[in-house]
């Protein structure tokens, strides 16, 4: 009895530490969101208050849309997002396959060496890729940032992918083989889809840091037509800062698709990270 | 099928096709350019002809007035920066791992979904979003304070020299800590049910179980999430950018390695960007941070093996 009650004590302790510490997590967020929908008033008398009728109110994303050029950021984005996600993907896959499948010299050498670039940070050689883009002509194009960016995430690809690949049966693969399939085939059509979860897991990790960096697009691609997402929030909100509307809609427009592609992929975020910090 | 490759094979070209994308990217766009700035960092341009110097800008940065007070200001940050990271974010992540894992625990999707928002969110957001709430004008942060009568404790935060760092280092604490929380919770999963059995035949339950049983058991984890914020922490850069600038202010007093590199190499208002300087500056990073990885891997990261089953 003293037991069942202070096991139930005990659930309830843990719910409100829980309870609390999402508040916490989501309340700066919530304030964002909800103050970008009211007027200019509004958000400075009742900021905790959610949009009424009266306080209702899209100006802030009129401003946004009418001044800033979102559409294209927005764009460019999905491009540098989406291609380097692919060549990371691809290019990993290739390399882990070629790591976790032979036996040949210099193999662990090179796993070590592609392992390498998990730890150091890609931007301590920002001085030397500036360099290096301006010198093959490539500063202001998405085409710098893919490339710093498929380098950026193929380590952790190679790393992760090359032990699922591991984890792929020998058998099935002998028998490609003994009927006649190519190396090249039996990597496209019989280990790829099988690893194809932690294609996802990967895919999702690479992601948000791509998404998410500024100083890239801030030092490599700064131009008005080659603007992410991320800095052109950033100088946006540096011009229009006394324009809280403005500012507060920027933001949510900011959040929104990060939030959108979280909710899908979480499940796949959660898992991968689990599944990694098991080994 | 047996295991001998030994007949003499030709050349196996497509372990070469296999490897060559990755490891051409890889090295053309990360490692050289890591080596080129550090080659960089031995030379400087006089007269407009580079010329090699050796040590000599190593020497200027850590004791040439100009330059020293500022690098030891933004090492010191850094260090600060750090510890706020360990001291708080990694407890707070521990803490909410273990209470995650327990097993009859109900909506635990729901609060790990929830905690880890702020960690997928660009620091432009993150930034931006607190400069917003702790902000005077707007009033949330005083007027939240107002309400469990402790008004008498809101400042400016971020406008004070002596606050602006730790409040910035907290911000950043938020933004992160669902890393801590799922790596720890990973780990607390993973360990075998036999081992908590037996742990509750000899009557250690709760918060006693905790400490003596789970604790060790995922050192290792807290092992790596301490490296991913060391190496996160000397590196960062965004937050600083969006709330206060390159110049870090007020009064250089959010400083870190990250923005000082940045102002260094490209300049900033007065003053004029130095390649070489900026080579220098990130070489010493590279440096800390590989001193770093290696005290991990070779000092703590063996010794907290012999923990494991």
């Amino acid at each position: 009895m003293s037991r069942a009650t202070s096991s139930l004590s005990r659930s309830i302790a843990a719910h409100a530490i829980l309870i609390a510490y999402t508040v916490i997590a989501l309340f700066p967020v919530v304030v964002i969101v909800i103050n970008s929908f009211k007027s200019r008033n509004a958000i400075f008398r009742a900021p905790l208050q959610i949009p009424t009728q009266e306080t209702f109110s899209l100006i802030g994303y009129k401003t946004v849309i009418e001044q800033g050029n979102f559409f294209i950021y927005f764009q460019n984005s999905l491009i540098v997002t989406v291609v380097s996600i692919a060549l990371v993907l691809v290019f990993g896959a290739m390399a882990a396959f070629a790591l976790s499948e032979y036996r040949f010299r210099g193999n662990t050498l090179m796993g070590l060496y592609l392992a390498l670039g998990i730890m150091i940070p890609i931007r301590l050689g920002t001085v030397s890729i500036l360099e290096l883009m301006v010198a093959s002509g490539l500063v202001d194009t998405l085409t710098a940032l893919i490339l710093v960016y498929t380098a950026q995430g193929l380590p952790l690809a190679v790393f992760i992918l090359s032990e699922f690949m591991k984890q792929v049966s020998d058998d099935l693969k002998n028998a490609g083989r003994i009927d006649g399939l190519s190396e090249y085939r039996i990597f496209f059509r019989l280990v790829l889809p099988l690893v194809r979860p932690a294609m996802a897991t990967v895919a999702v990790f690479t992601m948000i840091p791509i998404w998410n960096d500024l100083w890239f697009p801030l030092i490599l691609a700064p131009s008005e037509a080659t603007k992410t997402v991320t800095l052109g929030a950033q100088m946006f909100i540096g011009q229009y800062v006394t324009n809280w509307n403005a500012v507060l809609a920027a933001l949510s427009l900011a959040i929104l698709p990060v939030l959108v592609l979280y909710f899908f992929f979480s499940r796949q975020l959660i898992r991968g990270i689990t599944a990694g910090a098991v080994k | 099928m047996t295991n001998t490759p030994a007949k003499s094979r030709p050349v196996r070209w497509h372990i070469a096709v296999f490897l060559m994308p990755a490891v051409l990217i890889y090295t053309a766009v990360m490692i050289l350019p890591l080596f080129g700035t550090m080659q960089l960092s031995l030379f400087r341009v006089e007269n407009n002809l580079s010329t090699f110097v050796g040590l000599d800008n190593f020497r200027t940065l850590f004791g040439d007035p100009n330059w020293s007070v500022n690098f030891w200001n933004a090492l010191r940050n850094n260090v600060w920066f750090f510890i706020v990271h360990m001291v708080v974010q990694n407890p707070i992540g521990v803490v909410l791992a273990a209470l995650l894992s327990h097993p009859k625990l109900r909506f635990s999707t729901f609060y790990r979904t929830a905690i880890f928002i702020p960690t997928i969110l660009s620091f432009v957001i993150v930034g931006f979003a607190w400069k917003l709430i702790l902000s005077p004008l707007w009033g949330i942060a005083p007027n939240m304070l107002d309400a469990v009568g402790l008004k008498s404790l809101f400042a400016p935060w971020l406008g004070q020299e002596q606050y602006a760092l730790t409040t910035l280092s907290l911000i950043s604490v938020w933004q992160f800590i669902g890393i801590p929380m799922m790596l720890i919770y990973a780990a607390l999963l993973s360990i075998p049910d036999e081992i908590i059995e037996a742990a509750e035949c000899d009557g250690i339950t709760g918060v006693a179980q905790f400490w003596k049983i789970k604790l060790p058991l995922i050192l290792p984890s807290i092992g790596i999430i301490s490296i991913l914020t060391f190496v996160g922490n000397f590196n960062a850069f965004d937050l600083i950018y969006t709330t206060q600038g390159a110049l870090a202010g007020p009064n250089y007093s959010t400083d870190i390695l990250g923005t000082f590199m940045f102002r260094t190499f490209f300049g900033f208002q007065l003053q004029v960007g130095d390649r070489n300087m900026g080579a220098t500056v990130a070489s010493v990073m590279f440096f800390i941070i590989l001193a770093g990885v290696c005290l991990y891997l070779f000092g703590i990261q063996r010794r907290l093996r012999r923990y494991q089953f």
